[in-house]
Order: structure tokens, then sequence, then C-alpha cells
């Protein structure tokens, strides 16, 4: 069903302006619209997830930018303000800077980011892209977070460092402390492996061992596969010393739910599948949460992944920050943003706003099972000077960001 | 001091027992003390509390997820949102039974009766409307479109404004009763849950979850935010300090502010906005109300499961009374 092209598809040449009518009864006086970009780029064709029952998505993080525009405008009508939305993506290998060029063309003062690591940082670096502010709704790497960071990009998804603290938070409260870790063959995998492990050595945590499964992603629609994995991993996980709890790392879903169910010690799995940290799940339905899920689905016609709620965030605080300031204006808008007035409710009990240090939105995060949030983190008896919400990923001190 | 002369009346109530036996005969509910109804969220029930013996004495099936209650104006029932059910709940007050149920559009949460009509004002979280029920006539009188999310509905003494939070646009929709139309929209702290008319229908409290702040609007001339509270519990994070239900006392003196999951209840100087102290009760204090002679306060505690009972005068927690899962929302017979 997918439309091919070699080059840059546009999803939507016009705007998407709430939906609901409301921009056409503001007055002719009203002031320039607040226009948004978003900017995302194809899913690769072989990252499909491992489960048949999960829906393979080609519009993740747009649809949540989109809610977003609409919750913005439905308050924005009262106060003469109002909310554009330009979308773009790129096809794999396309150049994403040609993408950037043609929202800030459209007019996009800010551009919300889908974008993979490596192409968020050509748009960082892009000369079109002027002071106008990203927010990465896309992206777990902490570079981006830290050395590689920059002063116009805030991050509305949390960094791998966060999940990984969030869950090692619900394991010392569960007192299980004995990890044994395998992790994917891919760079990022390589990298999560790592981020647990420092997670690990924070909360008191031991990973009495490693191993990676080297697993070939192309083999992944085998019929009767079943037969194969449940004499393979036993045998994989069989040598690893004695563990309260295996911990998977496969960000990509090639391998890892393979593994519930067919360990060798009757253990619960962790990490990127089993018990998972995340942003966002729709098991989720604590603070209000349901109304938003509700509000999702009827729009896009799917589930809220954690994705979708990142875009939602970053156009949702642009949206706090307008209403509440009364400006459009890019100056005064960041200045709030970064302010100690800023609380976003996002559904999540806590109120999120950004660290000035390397702005990243502090959130709680959900841990969850596939079908029920087990708990949310930080967990209770985890303290912190500032807010127990700094508990999770990289604290002020130990940020090698410097703007 | 109230507490005692609460605890006595009982003693002298058996003095003068063969003088009421015939009116009780014919009326029992008369000697009956004062009735706390509480809605269990997570149960589906109400319970229903002895004010003397602080005892739950009933527990009423209801629809799924009851959250918030009112009385009918003429005092016989008791409306009791039923979310899931997307309908109002009636119970008999005598019957304590479940003996009628309207539809009220999708996932009702707050409700409010109007003082002078038969009217039911409902807030529809998904559909950003406030809808109007004839709870006579059962019909739906109209919807009122408001802000994303409506959640807090306040209506003033004389029954001419209500007022709606929405808790995505974080705004107060001041509506005028009459035209039934949302005349100002004013922004206040962030996720606004509950609003509340002082007695004298000058001003109006809202409070805000996640700013954990209350805002006073002016009822009389501006209709603006004049006054803002805000709360710092000792030696409690600042983020579980979220403000919730508001009661007000009717001689102006005192404001009581449910501060969710910090388990307090802040008192406050109704005249100074001073806050005055912060009282410990159970978890994820939700909900407030009063009794009849404002000599108690009750309060819902959500994680807990229990309501906290507090004498006014002491300003002290005196008892916790297990209830259902989740209770939500308290409101005493008048």
């Amino acid at each position: 069903m997918r439309i091919k092209s070699p080059t840059l598809r546009w999803l939507v040449a016009g705007s998407f302006a709430a939906g609901l009518g409301w921009s056409s009864t503001l007055p002719a006086d009203t002031p320039a619209p607040i226009t948004l970009g978003y900017l995302g780029m194809e899913r690769p064709d072989d990252r499909e997830p491992l489960s048949v029952l999960a829906p393979v998505l080609d519009d993740e993080g747009l649809q949540g930018a989109r809610l977003g525009i609409n919750d913005n405008n439905a308050t924005a009508q009262f106060l003469d303000q109002e909310f554009v939305l330009h979308e773009a993506e790129v096809a794999q290998g396309d150049d994403v800077g040609e993408a950037l060029q043609g929202l800030i063309d459209q007019g996009a003062d800010w551009i919300v980011s889908g974008l993979p690591a490596e192409a968020l940082l050509e748009v960082m670096a892009h000369p079109a892209l002027g002071d106008r502010v990203v927010f990465n709704a896309g992206t777990p790497d902490d570079a981006l977070r830290g050395e590689s960071c920059h002063p116009n990009l805030y991050h509305t998804t949390p960094s791998r460092r966060m999940l990984a603290d969030a869950l090692a938070q619900f394991l010392g409260y569960k007192q299980w402390e004995r990890w044994a870790l395998v992790y994917g063959n891919t760079d990022e995998d390589r990298i999560l492996a790592e981020t647990l492990k420092a997670a690990a050595e924070r909360y008191g945590h031991r990973i009495v061992g490693d191993k990676m499964w080297p697993h070939d992603p192309m083999a992944r629609r085998a019929e009767g596969g079943f037969h194969a994995i449940q004499r393979e991993i036993p045998v994989f996980v069989q040598d690893l010393p004695e563990h309260d709890v295996l911990v998977i790392a496969d960000e990509t879903d090639y391998f890892g739910e393979y593994f519930p169910f067919q360990t060798w010690a009757p253990r619960p799995v962790v990490g990127t599948q089993g018990l998972v940290a995340t942003a966002w799940h729709r098991a989720h339905e604590s603070w209000g949460a349901v109304q938003l899920q509700r509000r999702f689905e009827k729009l896009a016609d799917r589930w809220m992944t954690p994705r979708d709620f990142a875009a939602w965030l970053a156009v949702r605080s642009l949206g706090e920050a307008a209403a509440r300031t009364g400006s459009v204006d890019r100056e005064t808008v960041i200045d709030y943003m970064l302010g100690e007035e800023f609380e976003l409710a996002g559904y999540l009990g806590l109120p999120v706003s950004y660290r000035t240090w390397n702005h990243q939105l502090r959130q709680p995060i959900l841990v969850t099972g596939p079908r029920m949030v087990a708990s949310v983190s930080p967990q209770e008896g985890y303290l912190h000077p500032r807010t127990p919400l700094d508990s999770l990923g990289a604290d002020e001190g130990e940020s090698p960001c410097r703007f | 001091m109230p507490l005692l002369s609460q605890l006595t009346t009982p003693a002298g109530r058996h003095a003068t027992l063969g003088l009421t036996l015939g009116i009780l005969l014919i009326w029992p509910l008369v000697a009956q003390a004062e009735r706390i109804f509480v809605s269990n969220e997570k149960d589906n029930t109400v319970s229903v509390i002895d004010g003397e013996t602080l005892e739950v004495v009933e527990t009423i099936s209801v629809g799924r997820r009851p959250r918030a209650m009112a009385f009918s104006s003429d005092g016989s029932e008791l409306f009791v949102a039923v979310g899931d059910d997307e309908a109002i709940d009636m119970i008999d007050l005598e019957t304590l039974q479940v003996v009628r149920s309207q539809s009220s559009g999708d996932d009702p949460e707050v409700i409010r009766v109007d003082p002078n009509r038969p009217y039911l004002y409902v807030s529809n979280e998904d559909d950003n409307i406030v809808s109007v029920l004839d709870y006579e006539a059962r019909t739906l009188v109209t919807e009122i479109p408001v802000g994303v999310e409506p959640e807090g509905l306040g209506i003033s003494p004389d029954g001419r404004w209500l007022i709606a939070t929405t808790e995505t646009s974080n705004m107060a929709h001041i509506i005028d009763a009459e035209a039934m139309e949302a005349v100002h929209h004013r922004l206040v702290g962030a996720r606004p849950r509950h609003a509340e008319f002082t007695h004298d229908g000058r001003e109006a409290w809202v409070s805000s979850e996640i700013a954990g702040m209350v805002s006073i609007l002016d009822m009389e001339e501006t209709f603006d935010v004049k006054h803002t509270i805000r709360f710092d519990v000792p030696g409690v994070p600042r983020e579980t300090v979220q403000a919730v239900g508001v009661v007000l006392t009717s001689d102006g003196r005192y404001a009581f502010v449910a501060l969710g999951p910090s388990n307090r209840v802040a008192v406050i100087d109704q005249q100074t906005y001073e806050v005055l102290d912060y009282i410990l009760v159970g978890q994820r204090v939700w909900h407030l109300a009063l009794n009849g002679d404002e000599s108690r306060l009750y309060t819902t505690n959500g994680v807990s499961g229990d309501v906290t009972v507090i004498e006014v005068d002491g300003l002290r927690a005196v008892k916790s009374i297990p209830v259902g899962r989740f209770p939500w929302g308290v409101i005493v017979e008048p």
C-alpha cells in the first residue's frame, strides 16, 4: 500500500489546521499563526515488529503532532492564536536538508523531528535551520543530549538512560538485583547494553553475565519458527550465571520477543521486551490518560505509541508556552519553556518540564507488561534534591552537554 | 468540642424516645443520623456512612466507574455520574436503590445541579462540551462547547453562573446559565479540576491539579483571576502537591483544599488567602465535603481506600473509615 518514491515525499501538501473549523472563526486581526513542521523518515523496509499482532505503522509520530495541533487550537481559539502544521517525510537515504528546506519555505518556524539520530544531526548542522528550535521526538540517543547537544535542540522523547534508570528503579523496588543481559548485534543495542550497565551500577544491581544474540534480522518471518526457538533459547541462556531477571536489549525488535517463557531458569524477561520501560503505552489509563488515548484513537484510528506521544508533547509544549505568554515570539516562548513556571500536564501524574542543562523533558516513565501497566518510575524512595524526576537520566552535574 | 457534643446526642435522644416513637413509626428516616455518601470508582459502589457511628452502614451497587455525585433540588434523590456507562444513576434516598438512570453523553465525570431549575450540568471530557440535562423531563436541554477535556464544574449560589474547567486548555470557562453559553475564558493553573463558589457568590475558587495551586476568580466585575494560592508542604516533594477538591465554609472563615498524593488537606483563611495549616490524611486525597453544621470535614483518599474525618474546630483528623476501592467523591445528605 505504501507509495514508493525515490525522492522526498510530501504527505500533505497543505496545512493541517485543527480540522475543526476554528481557524475560520478567528477575527480578522489575528496575529500570524504559529507554524510547525513535522519532519519524519520512512520506516526501513526490513523493520517490522516481530509479533504479527503489532501493527506496522507508517505514520508514527506524525499523528501525535496532528493531535497536538488539534489540542492547541482548541485552546488557542479563545486566545486569538492559531497553530498550523506542515508535514514532510524523507525516504531512507534521501536528503533531509531538502525536506527541511521545504518545510521552512512553507513557513515552518518550529521543527518537530521524528528522525533517527544521524539524520537529526544533519538537520541541526544544516544552514537553512537558522536559529529555529527542533524538538527531538524520534531518537533516545544519549549523545544528542550529551556531547552532541545543541542549544536549539529539545528532547520530548526520553533518553535511553532515562528508560534504563526507570527500569532499574523498578527492579530495585522488586529486589531483583542480579541481571543476566542479552543484547542484539546492532549498534543501538550495543549502546543500550552499555546504558543498562550504567543504570545497574547507579542503582546497585549486578550484571552477572551478558551475551550477544547473533540473530540474522532477515529471517524473522519463518513459518513455525517456535520449533527451533523452543530448543535454541534455553540452550543459549543456560550458561548464564544464576540471576533474578533476564534483561533483553533489542531496540529494533528482531529477537527479544522470542525470550519470554523460553528461558532456561524460570525468570522474568525485562528490558525492550517483556516488562519494558516506556514513555507511553496503550494500557496506561491513569491521570486522565484515557482521554488522550481516546482523542488519539478517534483521530488516527490506531493506538498511540511512545513516538506519537513525544510528538504530541513537543507541540503541546509550544501551545502551553504560547498560551501562557500570550506571545508567538520565539524568544519569549523559549524563555517561558525553560523557566520555573513551565509545567505541562502529560497525563503521567506529575508535571513535565525541560531540564535547563540539556533540554531533555523530565517525565515519569511507565514500566509495563504487554497488556497491563505494572508501575511508574521514579519509584518511591529514590530521592533527589531537585525533583525525583531527575533521578532518571543524566543529572546536571554529570551531563557532558555544554551549550 | 463539636465532636463531643455530637457523641452525646444519642443519649439525649433516648430520653425523648417515647415522645417521638409515633413519628418514628410513620417516617423512620427522621431519626437517622446524617448520612455521608462516598463513590468508589473501582468498585462500582457508593458507600453510605452513618454520621454518628462513623461506620459504613450500606453499600449501594451502581453503574460502572462512579465519580461525582449531587442531590436533586428537592433532596429526594442522589445523582451519581457513572462514567463507563455514560449515564447518571439516580438513587432513591429512602430505599437506597438506583431507581432510574439517565443517559448523559460520553464519559460523565463531574455533575452539578441547578438551584432553580431541574437541570443537571455534566462535563463530557471526550467531547469538549458541558451537557445540560433536564432530570425531570429526562431530556437533553442543550450542549455548551468549551475547551479540551472539561472536568470541574461550579455553579453560583443564585444559579446565574456556571464555571467549567478544561484540563488540557487549562481554562476556567465562565458560562452564562441563562444564555447557556461560555462568555469569558480565563487561563488558570495546569490541569484545573474543580470550581467552587464562595457562599456569597462573589468569588470562585478553581483548583489546578498539576500546577498545585488555587486560582481565585472575581465573579462580580472582571471575572479575572484576582489571587493565586500556592502550597508548600514541608518535607513533601513539590510535584506531589496537587490541588483537587475544594470546600468553603458558609461563614467565610475557612477553605479546605485536597492536595492529592501529598496526602494533605490545606486549611486556608477564606478572607486573607493565607494557608493556615496542612492536615495529614489518607493517601491521594481527592474530594472533600463538610457536614450539615460544618463541624466535620470528610475526605476521600483514593489510594488508601478510606475516608478521613476531620474535626473542623481544632483542625484535627480524628478517624479513618475504610470504604471501597478508589473512593472518589463524597457528599453529605443535606
